[in-house]
């Protein structure tokens, strides 16, 4: 039992970093319909600069997260206006290239200046170790992890059905042409949401360190993650990346304790599986 | 009025650069003899480019998996012949239609998608694939493959160590998929996967059945590529985990796309270029190898969007 | 001769079709009118299979089709163009036609032997660009062609699957006057078998092809009738001609 409970937790600690990590490319795919392969990237910026941040310049760890956030949230613009918009009417193909292109770049440029080894993060010590309660060992980082990620779905939920701007996000998730029409700067409202987005991987980088350790290969290996999140979420639903980020951390956890010897082919069956019965995501809009 | 026959009579030439082409795939035999190991690789990769472009040049199908068949050709051959049946030419055949008959199963259900759904699903099976053979270390060796086994002669000819029965089998194997490929390519068939490619939309409204046309597509682009695996096998006497990953997919979309896709050679010269360069700069960091890699993928899509060949095109309806 | 049963759909709360039950003679040009969002494109689409009822039958010729899929109806001689150009942008015109003909007479599955073989086919494409005078475009790339010659390769396409109902939606949508003409002009000059359906804004148009008008509003058929019926009806002309009197 408590090995059950151990499971679920740390299950639904990882899918809070997996929910992190896609939230703002389920949305940026709803908007613009823009495959970006290059989402993780901006989690990596996010690791990274939260590691110089705190080994090179000595910042306590909890002052990076929001720099990673900003640091991430800005190459995501720089990386939209310039080169980004012009491929929005590109086919699908050509974006999967470009933007596989672009992490491909990202990872040299990642090896480059800090190493092919993984990095290490001081956790400041009131985030370490663990709280028993009823018998279950509940680790303190992971306690902070999903505090955070319910906060900022709270902040996202609450700003998307109350605020003007959320409005307008999701007026052009549901038909863009529709949300011009009525005088909506769509090309506005998705470069804000496409630096939340990418900012949201950034904090999700930074925060990941701790858990899945960071190197230059992050780009790619939670990449696969990431989309399975967002396919089988969903396009453009924040409660469906969430339930899809739940439902992979949790089956991900519960297969490498109960099935080591399955590897991930349980992750990729589930998701084969749920995309064959709901092409569009189970709360997609398509 | 001229009869209409006379454009796709003109279509289905065969042209004098292609000639000159294919009896320059000749010349490492005498030019460059201590490279004809590379020969093969390059014209294996052709091959396998060569089956993506059915699906993706042609028919218009976005594939991030497409290793799996090349890997089902593979281990089938090697799985043969670590059970005793070595004969290469049959060998390659069984390839054909093992790899064909995954991808007419696999077809039923991926033809039924489109955009990300295509893509994850492509993407899934592919990894989904290569872990399920990971795992299964019993039968495929699991991480360390398959080793251990010799290919017969082919056609009398033993495999040298010069690699030249390779080079001259892996042509042959090559220059006779591709004359099927073109044979695709100018038949009715093939007008219908540019249709589907152009506009899926329209085809039914023509009266096409699009799905069956995939699901034929899908299956000839497998056995396809199961053939090159097969190839790889053959010369390379192992198999490795490898050549279901991640990697190869990506690998062969990449050198696709550089060369051009859609134009029947776009994917050989692709690979020639790819794999030429690939071997010039081995002695660099894998990592700074996929920084120019990376950039190249950039490059070509903003700049030449139909790859080389199309640049090429380009250029010489410009100068005319 | 194409009808309709009871044909409803609604998407949630919106109805989009309410009960429409008509029949289409064979050989009458029927032209099909309506406000803007009355339905009339939806009704081509639920008619063509790209859309399914959640009610009522369609019928091709005496037999259901309801079931069908969009390619069997077109199999069955039910044809139809789009009001956006929906072509092929990087075949010619005549690679667009021949491939309409060689999925009709059943050789598009075929893939051993080459398209020159296919003489009667291709020729046959050539024959329905000439009879829409797009017989001097036939090797040009159709994203090449001027809009007008778009529209008339869209009815081509439409054409050479040997229909014996053709639905045609706003033919010549976006086609200046002059040029519209021409449009109508081919549409006029086809046989008289061919039972044939158009939406149409234009009411000169209308009262020039049309034999019978249809008029749709907010999802059903408000009346049937001659043209001239159409233009005396005190409620067509408050809820559509009415308007357009002022516009």
């Amino acid at each position: 039992m408590q090995s059950l409970v151990g499971v679920l937790f740390d299950g639904f600690a990882y899918g809070m970093l997996l929910f992190l990590l896609s939230v703002g490319l389920s949305v940026t795919l709803g908007m613009m319909n823009f495959v970006n392969l290059a989402h993780c990237s901006f989690a990596m910026v996010g690791g990274y600069a939260a590691v110089t941040l705190v080994n090179s310049y000595g910042w306590p760890f909890l002052a990076t997260l929001p720099l990673a956030f900003v640091a991430a949230a800005l190459v995501s613009v720089v990386l939209e206006r310039l080169l980004y918009r012009r491929l929005y009417r590109a086919s699908e193909l050509d974006q999967c290239l470009f933007t596989i292109g672009i992490v491909f770049i990202s990872v040299a440029a990642a090896s480059w200046f800090f190493g092919t080894v993984q990095q290490p993060v001081s956790v400041p010590d009131y985030l370490r170790g663990s709280v028993e309660f009823m018998g279950v060992r509940f680790a303190v980082y992971r306690m902070f992890l999903i505090a955070v990620a319910l906060a900022v779905t709270a902040i996202l939920v609450f700003s998307l059905e109350y605020t003007h701007f959320g409005a307008k996000v999701r007026a052009a998730v549901d038909n863009q042409r529709m949300a011009r029409g009525l005088g909506i700067d769509v090309d506005r409202a998705f470069m804000i949401t496409f630096a939340l987005g990418g900012g949201l991987a950034g904090l999700g980088g930074a925060l990941a360190i701790e858990i899945v350790g960071l190197d230059p290969a992050f780009a790619f290996t939670y990449l696969v993650y990431v989309l399975i999140v967002v396919a089988v979420g969903g396009l453009g639903s924040i409660g469906g990346s969430f339930a899809a980020a739940t439902v992979l951390g949790i089956s991900d956890m519960a297969g490498k304790y109960y099935f080591p010897w399955l590897g991930a082919f349980l992750i990729y069956l589930v998701m084969v599986a749920l995309l064959m019965w709901r092409p569009a995501g189970m709360f997609g809009k398509r | 009025m001229a009869s209409a026959n006379l454009y796709f009579e003109r279509q289905t030439r065969w042209r004098p650069l292609e000639t000159a082409f294919w009896l320059a795939a000749l010349l490492p035999f005498a030019v460059t003899p201590a490279y004809l190991s590379l020969a093969s690789q390059v014209a294996i990769t052709a091959l396998f480019a060569l089956s993506l472009d059915l699906l993706v040049g042609y028919a218009g199908l976005v594939s991030l998996g497409h290793a799996a068949f090349f890997g089902t050709g593979a281990y089938t051959v090697g799985l043969l012949a670590k059970h005793y049946w070595a004969e290469p030419l049959s060998g390659l055949l069984i390839a054909a239609v093992v790899a064909g008959i995954a991808g007419y199963a696999l077809s039923s259900i991926i033809v039924r998608f489109k955009h990300l759904a295509l893509i994850m699903l492509t993407l899934g099976v592919g990894l989904l694939l290569h872990e399920a053979a990971n795992s299964a270390s019993a039968l495929t060796g699991g991480a360390d493959g398959l080793q251990g086994f010799r290919v017969d002669s082919v056609l009398g000819f033993k495999f040298d160590m010069f690699g030249k029965t390779a080079y001259a089998y892996s042509l042959a194997v090559l220059f006779v998929s591709f004359l099927i490929a073109r044979r695709i390519i100018h038949s009715p068939f093939g007008l219908a996967l540019r249709g589907i490619r152009e506009n899926a939309m329209r085809m039914p409204a023509i009266g096409a059945a699009s799905q069956a046309h995939l699901r034929k597509v899908y299956t000839l682009s497998a056995a396809m590529a199961g053939v090159a695996g097969a190839l790889l096998t053959q010369t390379t006497s192992t198999v490795s985990l490898e050549v279901l990953s991640f990697g190869r997919s990506a690998d062969v979309l990449v050198i696709l796309i550089l060369g051009g896709a859609g134009r029947l050679y776009g994917g050989i010269l692709g690979a020639i270029i790819y794999m030429v360069a690939r071997d010039q700069f081995s002695g660099i960091n894998p990592q700074y190898w996929y920084f120019w890699i990376g950039l190249l993928l950039v490059a070509v899509v903003m700049f030449l969007p139909n790859g080389i060949l199309g640049g090429l095109n380009a250029l010489y309806k410009k100068s005319k | 001769m194409l009808s309709t049963r009871n044909l409803s759909k609604s998407f949630g709360s919106l109805v989009v079709a309410q009960d429409i039950s008509l029949t289409l003679p064979k050989g009458v040009r029927y032209a099909l009118i309506g406000p803007n969002g009355a339905g009339k494109t939806t009704l081509i689409n639920l008619m063509t299979g790209m859309l399914r009822p959640d009610a009522g039958q369609i019928l091709l010729d005496g037999g259901e089709i309801t079931a069908l899929k969009p390619e069997a109806r077109v199999r069955r001689g039910l044809a139809r163009t789009f009001q956006i150009n929906t072509l092929f942008p990087h075949l010619t015109a005549l690679e667009s036609v021949s491939l309409a003909i060689l999925e009709r007479d059943g050789h598009a599955h075929n893939w051993w032997q080459n398209l020159p073989r296919f003489r009667e086919s291709t020729d046959e494409a050539t024959a329905t660009l000439e009879s829409l005078n797009l017989a001097g475009d036939r090797d040009r790339l159709t994203r090449e062609l001027p809009y007008g010659k778009q529209r008339l390769l869209e009815i081509a396409l439409a054409l050479a699957t040997r229909p014996r109902v053709l639905l045609l939606d706003e033919p010549a949508a976006g086609v200046p006057r002059d040029e519209s003409a021409g449009i109508f002009g081919a549409i006029a000059g086809l046989s008289t078998d061919l039972t044939i359906l158009f939406i149409e804004h234009d009411m000169d148009v209308v009262f020039r092809f049309a034999s019978r008008v249809l008029v749709m509003v907010s999802g059903s058929i408000l009346v049937e009738g001659t043209p001239e019926e159409i233009a005396r009806d005190a409620t067509v002309r408050e809820v559509y001609l009415g308007k357009k009197a002022h516009g």
